[in-house]
């Protein structure tokens, strides 16, 4: 039985091939419409996270399978008091997988610790959350055809931005990426990133200026710049909008240029954007429930 | 003052810290164990001034890589037929199982009962331990 608590449970062989039936899932979605008939998730959402509790449930559903869980709503008479232990024992009675979503970081770990059934970790307090990373790859080797060779730009908060060091550390692993990392001082990406980018050898080039930087890039991967994080108003509304998408700053922009977001967004992309064929971030959460999907069916050995 | 030479077999742990001996003592659990047990403390040290020992008889075979992160100062010598066969070079254990708490309030270990705070070695230089939970580091 195997479990995805991190991006790096399945190896990279792994994360391809689950890349590779997930896109052949998304060219004829039909034909797995009974794979998991009979098969019951288990979603369990002890915090609010509409967008990934419906692409989990969805993708359960769109393979033929059934799903029961909770969330955060109704977790006061679910599971309050109980221990993540004990809730994981008894979902493993009534359903064959589990997606858990959980305040506290590590909390999936120990849900797969004590459970009788495949756990995906469907975030663990802004700690890891792997199908994210995957619904990203998939997204960049949809649109780009590839993995490789690309000049990959971040930015917003990349400092407590777990998906964004997600990301980057499995794409630093494929041959001939660079990095252009673009974020408020206050919010640049952490030292281990960097050690981890110089060990693999890769480029990269860190900016306080999204607008100078966006003519090299291939993929731009646009995070929120959260008010919270910073210690005064004034600093915010200083720097929040030289991290803002507008047309403006795409005017330098490559014509091939894909825009990502993990959504929900707030300001950071204005609307404009949307209607740029460059903006792929609702293409990517489209491409959530097909690598859910794909995962959901490796797990079960499907 | 005891020395080694009272013990056939055993496990001679020397040079501690005085004042230590018996928080190492609960740290090995050594209380389980049936076979004898001497825990002296403040015995005379050339090297320290004032040390204490704990002597192991009759085994050989106590989980000791704990001392390597306790205190890397501490020495210890296998006695077989009466005679020192090896000195064991400490080294710090790759996991600590419930000899440090993680302080991170966002932990999972911070609400959940039943489990055990875990550590993992992830920089040896350094001395850096690592929740397998929440990756918070810890030195
Ligand atoms: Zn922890």
């Amino acid at each position: 039985m195997r479990h995805v608590i991190e991006p790096t449970d399945l190896t990279l062989e792994e994360q391809s091939e689950l890349i590779a039936e997930a896109s052949l899932i998304m060219r004829n979605p039909s034909r797995y419409a009974e794979v998991c008939r009979g098969k019951i998730l288990a979603s369990l959402f002890y915090e609010p996270s509409t967008r990934t509790r419906l692409s989990f449930e969805s993708a359960m559903i769109s393979l033929g399978g059934s799903v029961i869980g909770f969330a955060s709503g109704d977790v006061s008479s679910a599971a309050k008091g109980e221990s993540i232990a004990d809730t994981i024992r008894v979902a493993g009675c009534y359903a064959d997988i589990c997606a858990i979503r959980h305040p506290k970081e590590g909390s999936a770990l120990v849900a797969s610790q004590f459970s009788t059934i495949p756990v995906i970790n469907a975030g663990d307090g802004g700690h890891e959350h792997p199908t994210q990373t995957y619904t990203d790859i998939l997204t960049i080797n949809a649109v780009k055809g590839r993995l490789e060779n690309m000049t990959v730009g971040l930015c917003g908060d990349l400092k407590f931005g777990r998906t964004v060091h997600s990301l980057i550390k499995t794409l630093s692993l494929h041959p001939g990426n660079k990095f252009l990392l673009a974020s408020p001082e206050e919010l640049a990406i952490p030292d281990y990133i960097k050690w981890i980018l110089r060990d693999r050898g890769c480029e990269f080039e860190e900016t306080r200026d999204l607008e100078g930087a966006i003519g090299k890039m291939d993929i731009l991967y646009m995070t929120r710049v959260q008010k919270e994080r910073f210690f005064n108003e004034e600093d915010y509304v200083r720097l929040k909008d030289s991290y803002i998408l507008d047309m403006a700053k795409l005017e330098g922009a490559k014509p091939d240029l894909a825009i990502l977001h993990p959504l929900p967004r707030v300001n950071e992309i204005s609307v404009e954007v949307d209607k740029d064929p460059r903006a792929v971030y609702f293409y990517q959460a489209m491409c959530g429930k097909f690598v859910r999907m794909a995962l959901i069916k490796k797990l079960l050995d499907l | 003052m005891l020395s080694i030479d009272s013990i056939e077999k055993g496990v001679v742990i020397d040079h501690i810290k005085a004042g230590k001996a018996m928080q190492i003592y609960s740290y090995l659990n050594l209380d389980v164990l049936d076979c004898s047990v001497a825990v002296i403390k403040n015995a005379k040290s050339a090297k320290l001034g004032k040390k204490d020992i704990i002597k192991i008889e009759d085994r050989i075979d106590v989980d000791l890589n704990i001392l390597g992160y306790m205190d890397p100062n501490i020495t210890v010598n296998v006695i077989e037929g009466g005679m020192i066969t090896s000195k064991l070079k400490l080294t710090l254990p790759d996991r600590l199982v419930n000899v440090i708490k993680c302080k991170n309030p966002r932990c999972v270990t911070s609400i959940e009962q039943e489990i055990a705070h875990v550590f993992k070695l992830s920089d040896k230089q350094q001395k850096v331990y690592r929740c397998v939970y929440c990756e918070q580091e810890q030195k």
